[in-house]
């Protein structure tokens, strides 16, 4: 079929220009609805958290900083320095050595327990991985997340700082909040 | 209802005394609207606005004040320097000048003697503001010129474009309201209006005043020589430190001072409907007044979307001049009826 020009334009339906009554009461009028708005969000009042005095709750399932866990009845660590945490990692940031329990020196409840347990907290990305590799539970994400600090070095958290019981200031979310 | 005295002239001391105490009053004035547009605007925006430093963010003002006139005083190679430092001084001295015709109050007897709470109340009255306002706007046009940056250049010709274009409808929009009070003296004005305030029965006056007032101090919706979200500054590119600083309180001075000229003209002065308060209310009733009508600058603010540079242009010389000569004509014509 040949093309001719004109044959494809769609008249655009308008709606009739404003009189002049009409588009001044547009304008004047919609601009006391825009104030009448405006006024009432003052009206509302501020919706702001006011962050440092007050948090706003995490859910359960938040993924904060990592949690080293141990077993509540011997006191022995759950990790047995598998390393296969560091191996699920995708941001590379987590460094475990293990080293054989000895009788005389029985760390964790396995055969071996980890030596060194890194996590290099300004190279995390919070994925949450490692709590999913991990066949022993031994290590979850926590509700930790005001984790900023002065050098990157203290960024690496080693095992003792991951087995501590975090300060407890971040506030969990009730079911149903 | 008392009666304004017109032209009353106290001895030199008072005057001096006077324009002291108005200056010390109207300039405290800038850091509290400055904090209050923040906080005003921030709770329009369901948050609370600075509230950090001292007791409620009072002390936010004085803050950002120091830390502005503490800064280095830097200025562009290419710029012109006397003009580059004289032209925020422009804008300020006309802005701070503009106040002394806001009358307060009446004459009234302070200590045994007769004094008129206001700065001056010169015969050409109204046009004292205006022939200011014309000056101001060489405290735009000298500093975006002197900056010697082409960007500043083409924001102050922006700018003088706006205010050369509302000045025209802002002066119009003020016949009506001078042939009705056959006068051109504040006081002589808000003593016309002890029986009804000029906004009912000049409303088209007052809204165009209003308006060409918005424009005239650069406030949104006709921010366009600063427009912050597009522009880097206009004129005032290449300021910053104590010269920015002066510029930015001229534009709150202009603010203080458009609020009060038309609370003057439009909304009474001192004079309250129905009641009769003491005199000494008079000067708060003003305050106040001022006050509502800075919080409508906020309001505004908070609501209206900038123009584009078209529709300025269009509002403001087929909208708002043709508006403006046809309230005059029609008062006119009612003036000569009645």
């Amino acid at each position: 079929m040949p093309w001719t020009a004109g044959d494809d334009v769609i008249e655009v339906v308008r709606a009739p220009k404003p009189g002049p009554v009409r588009a001044s009461y547009r304008a004047f009028g919609e601009t006391l609805r825009g104030l009448k708005t405006t006024f009432a969000r003052l009206v509302e009042g501020p919706k702001t958290i006011q962050y440092p005095e007050e948090k706003v709750a995490v859910y359960p399932r938040f993924r904060g900083r990592h949690k080293l866990h141990r077993f509540e009845d011997t006191g022995l660590e759950k990790c047995v320095g598998c390393s296969l945490c560091a191996a699920a990692c995708p941001a590379d940031c987590i460094r475990v050595v293990a080293a054989e329990n000895t009788p005389e020196n029985r760390v964790s409840a396995g055969e071996r327990y980890a030596a060194v347990y890194e996590i290099n907290l300004s190279r995390c990305i919070f994925c949450g991985y490692c709590e999913i590799a991990c066949p022993f539970d031994a290590i979850t994400m926590g509700h930790d997340y005001e984790m900023s600090d002065y050098n990157r070095g203290d960024l690496i958290f080693t095992k003792e700082m991951l087995l501590a019981e975090p300060l407890d200031r971040t506030p969990l979310r009730n079911a149903g909040e | 209802m008392t009666l304004a005295t017109v032209g009353y002239y106290e001895p030199w001391w008072m005057q001096v005394l006077k324009a002291l105490v108005i200056f010390a009053v109207v300039f405290q004035l800038v850091p509290i609207v400055l904090l209050a547009e923040r906080k005003v605007l921030g709770r329009f925006q369901h948050r609370y606005g600075p509230n950090r430093v001292g007791p409620f963010g009072l002390l936010q003002p004085m803050a950002d004040i120091g830390k502005l006139i503490f800064k280095q005083q830097f200025r562009p190679r290419t710029a012109v320097a006397w003009l580059f430092a004289l032209a925020p001084a422009i804008s300020m001295m006309t802005a701070v000048a503009t106040i002394a015709i806001i009358p307060f109050s009446n004459t009234v007897d302070i200590f045994g003697t007769r004094v008129g709470l206001y700065g001056l109340d010169p015969s050409i009255g109204i046009l004292y503001a205006f022939a200011f306002g014309a000056i101001a706007f060489y405290g735009l046009m000298l500093g975006g010129w002197a900056s010697g940056s082409k960007y500043s250049f083409l924001g102050a010709m922006r700018g003088a474009a706006q205010l050369i274009s509302y000045e025209v409808a802002q002066g119009l929009s003020l016949v009506g309201v001078i042939m009705m009070a056959g006068s051109l003296s504040l006081t002589e004005i808000v003593n016309a209006q002890s029986h009804l305030p000029y906004i009912i029965p000049q409303f088209v006056g007052f809204i165009v005043f209003l308006v060409a007032g918005f424009a005239e101090t650069n406030r949104p919706p006709f921010d366009l020589p600063e427009a912050d979200a597009e522009l880097v500054g206009g004129y005032n590119t290449e300021y910053g430190g104590g010269r920015f600083a002066g510029y930015f309180a001229a534009e709150y001075l202009n603010i203080i001072v458009v609020s009060a000229i038309t609370s003057t003209l439009f909304l009474g002065g001192w004079m309250l409907p129905w009641v009769n308060p003491p005199t000494w209310v008079d000067p708060f009733v003003v305050l106040a007044k001022t006050l509502i009508l800075v919080f409508f600058f906020f309001w505004v603010r908070a609501t209206l979307p900038r123009l584009r540079y078209d529709q300025l242009m269009s509002l403001g010389w087929k909208i708002f001049l043709p508006l403006a000569t046809l309230n005059a004509l029609v008062t006119a014509t009612l003036v000569v009826v009645t």
